[in-house]
């Protein structure tokens, strides 16, 4: 027991000496699994993020922006990968990881369960949505564990290329006809709220983050964050001459940041129990996917095993 | 000579954009990650090459022509893909027969038009030989893979390849638009493509442990216009925002 002691002391050392955690360390196991736990949500989240954008790639308004959707999705896909294998270096399996996804037992982000019914909806989702997420994933590149840092670099590099993208979007839209003006509004109107409970609860009410925070896993809160993004996007939208579905936002002189209205968290906690509007569809399309993949699969890993008996068996002639 | 250009570069042109956008539905629905980013790779290479095309064609279009009017804005009969390109994707075993059936013929066609007289398009067939050649290797190995893989896999693609059989005959067909761009030397010969086909199709398969289709009935129209059922419903999703709000800029 005080030995345990002394290594969670010598832990808490060596993070609070800004060292990266690697695989083969010693790790307190509740760093482990909140660090699984994490980081499999995040790829998930990636995987099932594809969806809703993915939906308009066959419907994309032009040869650019089909070409440029298409990429992007497949970024995100590229960014579950990394993910997944981050979280496989801490001993959690990518199968398990899977499984849980489809049955729900992980959760991922809840703003996939959002529908993107416009073209809009994909300027806004990239201006907004991985908005949120740069804002997070900035934070998670000088996370403790080495690995995460790693792939976070190199996913926020992808992320902010696609931010850029979103935004150019909606100011294509914004700068447009009268319709395609609309069309951007409706979009901020539908995804502003949604992008910022991206951060989760606020501070008193996020349990865990105190215990992240301490290990380093976490550098910023979740209120911290929220405001850096808002004060962050509020002069975006004001150049693209939009409004911010928002009557009490403020700039606030004394602290430098805007003040902002009150947030529905009921909207979050029931769209995280399930009740969004697509929730049930973008687990039953991930289900899909995996169900009618498997005997490809299956085959794959037939022929695989065919192909080395092959070999053994010619080195063995030989 | 511009007409058939136009024709001839078109057909090339709605070949890519067709297929990519057939690609493009896989998105986030593949079997396994690793092939969904594949699959989307090649999309991405298809629409590449589309964008390329379809850019030339209304060069020699001229007026007030750009890639995305042709693409948005021509109805199912200025098409001139293809049929195999427009039937809907199927199963994975599908979506790699059909892969494969074309990506072997694509090879041989764009490994001619590497010696095409006209400038844009042996340009064009320069970058896109080194895509295409991967794509043709990527979907053989999914061929064999499948073929040789469980006996649920072998069966699949066995039907992949004797539903789709019946319109690979469309590839090898020439008209008067193939003829003289093969005379004017900008075109591929389709008769030499056909041969190079046949061998290297019969070789595939034979390593997939799959058997040649023989039944050589062919269905034809696409490089002319007339097309099936499923391209209409494939242009009105990828038309409508466009055709929508023709005045607009995206």
């Amino acid at each position: 027991m005080t030995k345990e002691m002394d290594m969670m002391e010598q832990f808490q050392q060596y993070v609070d000496g800004e060292n990266k955690v690697e695989p083969k360390h010693w790790m307190p196991e509740a760093y482990r699994k909140t660090l699984i736990r994490q980081i499999s949500q995040h790829a998930h989240s990636e995987v099932v993020g594809m969806l809703p954008e993915a939906n308009w790639i066959t419907r994309a308004p032009s040869l650019r922006r089909k070409v440029a959707l298409l990429a992007k999705v497949q970024d995100e896909a590229g960014h579950g990968l990394y993910l997944y294998s981050a979280a496989e270096t801490l001993a959690a399996d990518r199968k398990d990881m899977i499984d849980d996804l489809l049955s729900g037992k992980a959760k991922y982000s809840s703003i996939f369960n959002y529908p993107t019914p416009t073209w809009a909806d994909i300027g806004a989702i990239g201006w907004l949505v991985d908005g949120a997420a740069i804002a997070n994933q900035v934070m998670l590149c000088r996370t403790s564990y080495g690995p995460y840092a790693r792939a976070m670099v190199k996913i926020c590099k992808e992320e902010s290329f696609h931010q850029r993208q979103g935004y150019e979007i909606m100011m294509t839209l914004a700068k447009g006809s009268p319709e395609q003006k609309k069309m951007a509004q409706d979009a901020l109107n539908r995804w502003w709220w949604p992008s910022l409970m991206m951060f989760g609860p606020t501070d008193e009410h996020s349990p865990n983050s105190a215990q992240s925070m301490k290990w380093k896993i976490k550098r910023k809160s979740n209120d911290e964050l929220r405001e850096e993004f808002i004060d962050k996007t509020v002069p975006q939208a004001e150049y693209l001459n939009l409004t911010i579905p928002d009557k009490d936002l403020k700039w606030n002189e004394d602290r430098q940041s805007y003040d902002h209205g009150e947030i529905d968290w009921d909207e979050f906690y029931n769209v995280i129990k399930g009740r969004g509007k697509c929730n049930k569809q973008r687990m039953a399309a991930r289900n899909k996917a995996h169900e009618e993949g498997a005997w490809v699969r299956e085959a794959a890993n037939a022929y695989a095993e065919k192909q080395e008996a092959r070999k053994q068996k010619q080195k063995g002639a030989a | 000579m511009q007409k058939e250009l136009l024709q001839y570069t078109l057909r090339l042109g709605d070949n890519a954009l067709i297929l990519g956008q057939r690609l493009g539905e896989w998105c986030g629905h593949g079997p396994v990650l690793e092939q969904d980013i594949a699959l989307s790779n090649i999309a991405l290479d298809q629409l590449g090459q589309a964008r390329m095309l379809l850019q030339y064609a209304a060069e020699i279009k001229g007026g007030d022509y750009t890639e995305d009017k042709l693409a948005f804005h021509r109805d199912i009969t200025e098409y001139h893909n293809l049929l195999l390109l427009e039937l809907e994707n199927g199963d994975w075993a599908k979506t790699i027969a059909r892969q494969f059936l074309f990506d072997t013929f694509n090879y041989f066609q764009y490994s001619a038009l590497l010696e095409s007289k006209d400038d844009t398009i042996r340009a064009i067939a320069q970058k896109a030989i080194k895509e295409i050649t991967y794509h043709a290797q990527w979907s053989a190995e999914w061929v064999i893979r499948l073929g040789d893989g469980t006996e649920e896999s072998h069966k699949r693609m066995k039907d992949a390849i004797n539903d789709l059989w019946e319109w690979t005959g469309e590839m090898f067909m020439a008209d008067e638009i193939d003829t003289k761009m093969l005379e004017a030397g900008i075109g591929a010969d389709l008769g030499n493509i056909k041969t190079l086909w046949d061998e290297k199709v019969a070789q595939i398969l034979a390593m997939a442990t799959l058997k040649l289709p023989t039944d050589d009935w062919a269905q034809t129209g696409g490089k002319q216009g007339e097309h099936t059922e499923y391209m209409g419903f494939l242009l009105a999703e990828m038309q409508h925002l466009p055709r929508m709000y023709p005045e607009a800029q995206w």
